[in-house]
């Protein structure tokens, strides 16, 4: 069977304004509203389309974290993601044991294809699929604005620093999707009935073999520095005159 | 032990990257550090002269190999995992180059990274940003982990020149090929870098169109600033990928930052809040970017910018 694997994280909603405990011992995540990260919402959706256009079978959606997740992963089969996977612990992962988890699941599932978003907006690490590749020892391609498949292969279109890059990997691959590949679908109210009925499985990570070994420790969290309020001018003339001040122009 | 670290170099094939310089500004606030900088590129001479004259630098090792015409993650990371035995801490910087890379090379050693490092504790403790900038984390390395961090280089001072640092040849481990460069298309512009420019003009969705962006850029050639955009003004094709600044495009640190048209979103604002003086120009007075703005201006910008071109002169 043709498979995708895609990987998900719950995360703050990217319209929730954070706010750090009084203790700086975390962000604030009690009653603020949870939802799958957005660029792994696009990883989704370009799965979804791929199978939709008859190149892959099946889609599977996978997470790691705490029951909280299942939500997530029920909008996610809504979406139309075939099955789930829920690798369900209370001890919050670092990317490297994220990888390891979802290598130990393309060694069970052997997809041809892993896509995930480029980076989580929570922690913003954009570390995991890179570490899932090498893991796996298949090829990565980050950024992707543009995902062809043929035989065996992808050629991935990457949003770098200086345009765009087009490169040629061999399947299996890890893909790490930017904001540009596609505009992911509304869910619909029948497919969120449908989601239910649809198998979502919880697996432990001592049955997939991770044991995850904390290497980083957060001691503090703290609002950034803030920039001071300046000042209006009334027009060109005067902002050209306050520039010229500043040694700017 | 001293800190022993390894820069992994970012170049084009003939001229180093300034973001090198600035992870080895980084790499120089960790006291007693001992910094090499690596060069992997088909023919490394050029690149690796420029990075041996980079105030700080220590020792320059090369790698040269016909796969490294082109920086492919793939062909690179096994090459630094390879040299990385010696080394407390492996860096890279927070660009596109770094962020596919870096991430790569600690999965090969089985280690911890820290991106975006903004600031350096102590060699194992670093300051780095979460939530698009909302939160500033510390964190600290555990049990002598080996530190695999990028370096977010709007937060540095580029190093100067003037050291002359020894270069050393390693030799090259085989690459993979199951991944292949097939091009690269590059916008030639004889504007300066966004990057690295000391000045830059930015524009947002209410330019409207391709064609009124091109205001900006005879506005920018003025002031020979460097152009860039908000996402919005990118997602309705105004302006190309590249010039995207914010969140998930460039993060960047000019002496002035002119914001044009653009609202000023939480994710663009943590693209240019290192920017000395940000001056915003929008007719919405209660638009975000004012909030962070040091001269603010409320108008209509297709009128505002041509007086400004004309005062100017």
């Amino acid at each position: 069977m043709k498979r995708i694997l895609v990987g998900i994280k719950r995360v703050v909603d990217y319209n929730v304004r954070i706010r750090i405990k009084p203790d700086g011992s975390g962000v604030v995540t009690e009653g603020v509203k949870m939802s799958v990260n957005p660029f792994d919402e696009i990883a989704l959706e370009e799965a979804l389309r791929i199978k939709e256009r008859g190149a892959a079978e099946e889609v599977i959606v996978a997470t790691v974290g705490p029951a909280d997740c299942q939500p997530q992963l029920r909008t996610c089969l809504a979406m139309g993601a075939d099955r789930a996977l829920h690798v369900q612990t209370d001890t919050p992962l670092e990317p490297l044991a994220t990888a390891r988890v979802l290598r130990a699941l393309t060694e069970r599932e052997q997809p041809f294809l892993v896509l995930l978003g480029k980076q989580a907006i929570d922690d913003d690490n954009g570390q995991t699929g890179q570490m899932l590749a090498a893991l796996w020892e298949r090829p990565q391609a980050t950024f992707a604005s543009k995902v062809e498949l043929s035989e065996g292969k992808a050629r991935v279109t990457r949003e770098i620093d200086a345009g765009l890059e087009t490169i040629e990997v061999d399947l299996p691959a890890v893909v790490t999707v930017d904001l540009r590949l596609n505009e992911p679908r509304y869910v619909k109210l029948p497919d969120i009935m449908k989601a239910k009925k649809k198998p979502l499985e919880t697996l432990t990570l001592e049955a997939l073999g991770v044991t995850p070994r904390a290497q980083l420790k957060t001691p503090r969290y703290a609002p950034p520095a803030q920039r001071h309020k300046g000042v209006r001018v009334k027009d060109a003339a005067e902002l050209v005159a306050a520039l010229k001040q500043k040694g700017l122009l | 032990m001293s800190p022993n670290i390894l820069i992994v170099a970012e170049h084009n094939g003939r001229t180093l990257s300034v973001a090198t310089a600035k992870c080895v500004a980084c790499a120089a606030t960790i006291p007693d550090a001992h910094i090499t900088v690596v060069v992997c590129a088909a023919n490394a001479a050029a690149v690796a002269a420029q990075a041996a004259a980079v105030s700080g630098v220590h020792r320059v090792v090369t790698v040269e190999h016909p796969i490294h015409e082109h920086p492919l993650a793939a062909a690179i990371a096994p090459q630094i995992a390879a040299l990385a035995g010696p080394y407390s801490h492996v860096l890279g910087p927070s660009s596109t180059f770094g962020k596919d890379l870096m991430p790569r090379i600690a999965a090969l050693l089985e280690t911890v990274q820290v991106s975006d490092i903004m600031a350096v504790e102590s060699a194992t403790r670093f300051r780095r940003p979460i939530y698009a900038g909302n939160a500033v984390i510390t964190v600290e390395v555990l049990d002598g982990a080996k530190v695999v961090g990028t370096v977010r280089t709007a937060s540095f001072q580029a190093a100067g020149t003037g050291a002359q640092a020894p270069i050393e040849a390693a030799s090259p481990v085989a690459p993979p090929t199951h991944t292949r460069f097939v091009s690269v298309s590059a916008a030639k512009s004889d504007r300066p870098d966004l990057q690295t420019a000391g000045k830059v003009v930015s524009g947002g969705r209410a330019l409207g169109s391709a064609e009124s962006f091109q205001m900006l850029y005879r506005f920018a050639d003025k002031l020979h600033a460097a152009v860039g955009a908000s996402r919005a003004a990118v997602d309705a094709g105004y302006a190309p990928n590249e010039l995207q600044v914010g969140q998930t495009g460039k993060i960047i640190a000019p002496e002035l930052y002119i914001a044009i048209g653009i609202s000023g979103a939480i994710q663009h604002l943590t693209g240019i809040k290192d920017a000395r003086t940000i001056v915003a120009i929008n007719k919405d007075p209660e638009a975000p970017i004012f909030e962070v703005a040091d001269i603010g201006l409320v108008g209509d910008l297709f009128e505002i910018v041509p007086q400004l071109e004309q005062l100017i002169g």
